[in-house]
């Protein structure tokens, strides 16, 4: 009976002291970053372009790059994700070719991101010849997001009811207009979660993003900077901390990544949540 | 009535070439890493290439030997392994078993905060806490090194290793637990003994996938590890697979690049050995 009373105690013990250090762990990055970094966010940093002869620092190049790299990344990956869980759910009939395409995109979600960003300047850079730019990057992490938007719109197509298919069917319409009035605007949902995951995967990338769209701090326009080099924030926040050793800036671009990272976690609850509700009604 | 069925056809190809385009990405990256990962092994020759123990490329007689990266990313990999599954894995028992819903959808939720985190981030409090820290505590000239390394990637992998682990609990069927707790098994041997053994494909998955997370990491190890080329040692100076592409990427010409690219490829056969085991898993999972 003791023995198993230690067993008990132990393995309880366990269980908080884990529990207790990652939440713990937790707590003291999201506060450690943020009461570094939020005091360091300023205005003037928000809104101009580093400037040498003024020795400021500004960061709204590095904001805009990012977003110009997450609207043309969703750009191209959303209709070949959508795409490809359409055809794999709706239109595929031979097994084996489903297995490859679900293999090729297990292993693409595998694939590390420094191999990634390898990839895309040999291929996107080099070949394709677009040099160092954001577009290069995006492209690199067109192929990087493809399984995630692909995965979680194949999850909802499979929840749509296979009656409502075959009651279009039966009304007489034709497989393509099956899919876009019946199949498309069921999978919404998964759609958005993708989009939102992909997001977030873009917002902290930055092993793949350093050798395909550079570095460069210049404030531009939305197709001057596809073409162009530039920095997203995250890689902003490498070069600030380990080339310039200006920690306050790198700070203050943590803090604004760590509140980006909950934004995004609390939306993609919300949405799961809405449309849990929604189907249930 | 006959365009019609050109119609649906060119549609059924449309989405058929949609659907093979990630296959065509596959073949792509291998092809390009196999080609361009090639001839510096050729040159340097494959033995001399993995088990050479010294990397100077800018010496006079260089020498290209990746065997310090090998086993660095080896070492690192293991050691947060040690270091972040037992956390993992008895905070995903907790959650899944012994937690209240409430507490649940908040450590839920902090878990997915941990993996959410920009690496670089982890890698900036790594330089500015850990670092410092390691160079305090055990009196080193600099604490950049494989242990702190270890300890940054066993944070980062410990989001995949408890959400993984917690779906594979969740599934354990409940008569199972319950026939365990009517023979007279207190909770905790029911959760240890029946539930844990009956999720072990599943748990296996998870610190499978963590081993892919630190294996690959770049940034986060670059900016702890100090990045120089030594055999691995726990409180020096190291440099794993990742960061060795990462840190000449930028400069390198010639054989050196090159070299870089085989480096790569050497990562790149490392992830599919993963993948295939995470397949075997998987597959015993379906079972």
């Amino acid at each position: 009976m003791k023995k198993r009373n230690a067993y008990i105690w132990t393995m309880r013990c366990l269980m908080w002291l884990a529990a207790g250090v990652t939440t713990s762990l937790t707590l003291f990055l999201l506060t450690f970053v943020l009461i570094k970094g939020v005091p360091n966010i300023t205005w003037e940093l928000l809104s101009t372009k580093p400037s040498y002869l003024r020795g400021t620092v500004g960061i709204l190049p590095d904001i805009l790059n990012t977003l110009y790299i997450i609207l043309t990344m969703l750009l191209f990956a959303l209709p070949l994700g959508v795409g490809a869980a359409i055809y794999l759910t709706e239109y595929a009939t031979n097994k084996r070719l489903v297995g490859m395409i679900e293999y090729a995109a297990e292993t693409l979600s595998g694939i590390p991101s420094i191999i990634y960003g390898l990839f895309g300047s040999l291929f996107f850079c080099q070949f394709m010849d677009l040099d160092k730019s954001l577009l290069a990057g995006a492209l690199t992490l067109v192929i990087m997001n493809l399984p995630t938007i692909m995965r979680t719109t194949q999850e909802s197509l499979k929840t749509v009811p296979q009656s409502y298919r075959e009651g279009a069917f039966g009304l007489g319409a034709g497989k393509w207009r099956v899919i876009r009035t019946v199949v498309l605007p069921n999978c919404v949902e998964g759609v958005i979660t993708g989009c939102i995951l992909s997001v977030g995967r873009i917002v902290g990338e930055s092993a793949a993003l350093l050798f395909t769209a550079g570095f460069a701090h210049a404030l531009n326009g939305f197709f001057e900077g596809l073409f162009s080099s530039g920095s997203t924030l995250t890689v902003a926040l490498y070069v600030y901390a380990t080339e310039e050793g200006n920690f306050e800036v790198a700070f203050a671009i943590a803090a604004i990544l760590m509140i980006l990272t909950l934004l995004i976690n609390l939306s993609a609850t919300l949405i799961g949540k809405y449309f849990e509700r929604k189907s249930k009604v | 009535m006959k365009s019609n069925k050109v119609f649906e056809r060119a549609v059924h190809g449309i989405f058929l070439i949609l659907g093979l385009v990630t296959v065509a990405c596959v073949l792509l990256i291998t092809v390009y890493l196999v080609i361009s990962g090639i001839p510096a092994i050729l040159e340097i020759g494959l033995l001399d290439f993995l088990f050479g123990m010294i990397w100077d490329p800018a010496a006079s007689n260089p020498q290209y030997g990746i065997l310090p990266f090998i086993l660095s990313s080896i070492y690192g990999t293991v050691g947060s392994l040690v270091i972040g599954v037992p956390v993992g894995f008895f905070t995903a028992v907790y959650l899944s078993k012994k937690a209240s819903p409430k507490v649940k959808e908040w450590m839920g939720a902090a878990v997915s905060l941990l993996a959410g985190i920009p690496s670089v981030v982890y890698g900036l409090v790594g330089m500015m806490v850990l670092v410092p820290g390691i160079r305090e505590v055990f009196h080193l000239p600099d604490g950049a090194s494989l242990l702190a390394a270890m300890i940054v990637l066993a944070i980062m992998i410990l989001p995949s290793i408890i959400k993984v682990s917690i779906t594979a609990l969740d599934a354990v069927p409940k008569e199972y637990e319950d026939a365990s707790l009517a023979l007279g098994a207190t909770p905790e041997e029911t959760w240890f003994r029946v539930s844990v053994p009956a999720a072990k494909s599943g748990i296996a998955t998870a610190v499978v996938l963590g081993v892919g997370r630190a294996i690959g990491e770049a940034m986060a190890v670059m900016m702890v590890s100090g990045n120089v080329a030594n055999m691995p040692k726990l409180f020096e100076s190291v440099r794993f697979l990742t960061t060795a592409v990462s840190s000449g990427m930028g400069y390198a010409d010639g054989l050196y690049r090159e070299a870089l690219f085989s480096i790569a490829l050497v990562l790149f056969l490392f992830i599919m050995l993963i993948n295939a085991t995470l397949n075997f898993f998987l597959k015993g999972e379906k079972k």
